[in-house]
């Protein structure tokens, strides 16, 4: 998968409206950050994107096809990073990778266990592989997490507020794995409030406002005051 | 078909894997179930004898309420962490989600059943020994038709409110054919002059009504789950 498109994409819930009209495209190798105050929308267009939400209206197109022409096997290609981590809380880390990985089909032949080593390796749990995830603080949840939605190599990355609960190491862990993603191809999507944190880490800013968005132009100065130079001129 | 009863049996394995970690949806649904059987016991037995097809009716009021309880706590571990949103992800159909929740709330219920049966048997005298492979499939093809169609309803109201107060006030009226099929036939058995075809005759009828649930359910899940 190599390019995602938002044509016209509309979702109210009841008469309330969480994203107007959306038109974007997001390429291969490309690290996108959606920005913008709480209940702008930024989530929503995530769980759009991810299939889990129907567009009221408009339509996504994945490589050029609809979600309903790819069929369940487009979801093999998605990898998505909630807000709410989805990790059980009773399973070990190395089981909720486990569960999730024969999930996406990834058992047979010892791919699994390498693949979910490799992930542990990744974030920095190997010694806390067989503890519960219910005990781990919140930013360890949010690496585990991070690796469980990219254990089957996701094309497409939908990261909900990825820097949340991260120490300046795992933000650094982080970063590295943005990079990474990037070199290899992947369409990177995250919605995030942190300014610093995603300074530098992106290639394009789209600032998220009542379900409208607006790609901020590239310029000089920090995220946040390019940021507030759009809300200033465009949302005046 | 295959990916699908592959994903459903690692869902409901992993269900059943929470399950025996945290035993709190066994210990609250036998303790429920017994409680409700104790009641009843205390309030209609008298001189070790119950009214004619009071056990049968008991039995399956204390079935009905144990897996009320179960379907909505079995939901809402999946709400906490929004794991349910986890697994409609996954590349496979997403009726396998349904298929996998209803075998691990299949196998709760069985193991629940499984006690109370025998307590129902004590405390009321009734004769749960008489026609044993009868009275299991009667429980069994009850249990999955009740569990079904709730199975459903529990996923469809997760993101609701009130979704404790709403899912029997939803499943009830729906499930109420089954559980009627399942006190007739039971008490069929249960009765001083026990009518073996009429439960046979009932048990047909609880099959039509799981054919029907399953299939219904199977086929609405998935458009249910995608808003």
């Amino acid at each position: 998968m190599d390019l995602v498109e938002t044509d016209d994409v509309s979702r109210h819930f009841g008469r309330r409206r969480a994203l107007a009209r959306v038109s974007l495209g997001f390429r291969a190798g490309e690290v996108t950050a959606l920005v913008g105050p709480n209940g702008a929308g930024k989530s929503t267009l995530l769980a759009v994107l991810s299939t889990l939400l129907r567009p009221s209206s408009g339509q996504v197109r994945y490589d050029g096809r609809a979600a309903v022409a790819w069929g369940d096997d487009l979801r093999r290609h998605i990898g998505l990073l909630g807000h709410d981590l989805f990790l059980y809380a009773d399973l070990t880390a190395r089981e909720n990778l486990e569960f999730f990985g024969r999930l996406y089909g990834l058992g047979g032949d010892g791919r699994l266990r390498d693949r979910v080593a490799r992930a542990l390796a990744e974030a920095r749990l190997e010694d806390r592989a067989d503890d519960r995830a219910g005990e781990f603080s919140r930013g360890l949840r949010q690496r585990l997490a991070l690796e469980r939605a990219l254990l089957h190599e996701p094309r497409l990355v939908l990261l909900d507020e990825p820097f949340t609960g991260l120490d300046d190491d795992s933000v650094g862990l982080l970063a590295a794995r943005l990079d990474g993603l990037r070199r290899s191809g992947s369409i990177v999507v995250m919605a995030t409030h942190d300014f610093e944190s995603a300074d530098g880490l992106v290639d394009r800013v789209v600032a998220v406002r009542n379900g409208r968005t607006r790609e901020l132009p590239p310029g000089a100065g920090s995220l946040r005051v390019r940021y507030q130079a759009v809300l200033r001129e465009a949302w005046a | 078909m295959m990916a699908v009863l592959r994903a459903a049996w690692l869902v409901a394995q992993k269900d059943l894997v929470v399950e025996s970690r945290s035993r709190e949806l066994a210990y609250t649904t036998v303790f429920l179930a017994v409680a409700c059987v104790l009641v009843f016991a205390f309030a209609l037995v008298r001189e070790g004898r119950a009214p004619d097809d009071a056990p049968a009716g008991i039995l399956w009021v204390a079935v009905a309420f144990s897996g009320t309880l179960a379907l909505g706590r079995a939901f809402e571990r999946e709400r906490q962490a929004e794991t349910l949103r986890a697994l409609l992800l996954a590349p496979v159909e997403r009726s396998a989600v349904y298929l996998g929740k209803l075998l691990a709330l299949l196998v709760l219920m069985a193991g629940v059943e499984a006690i109370l049966v025998p307590v129902v048997g004590l405390l009321f005298g009734a004769p749960v020994s008489r026609a044993p492979v009868l009275l299991l499939a009667l429980l069994a093809s009850g249990t999955v038709g009740f569990a079904a169609v709730g199975t459903l309803f529990a996923a469809m109201l997760v993101r609701a409110r009130s979704r404790d107060v709403l899912l029997p006030v939803v499943l009830y009226p729906v499930a109420v054919p089954v559980i009627i099929a399942g006190v007739r036939g039971t008490a069929a058995i249960f009765a001083a002059e026990p009518d073996v075809a009429g439960a046979a005759t009932w048990l047909a009828l609880l099959i039509l009504f799981d054919a029907v649930f399953v299939t219904l359910a199977l086929w609405t899940f998935a458009p249910v789950m995608s808003e």
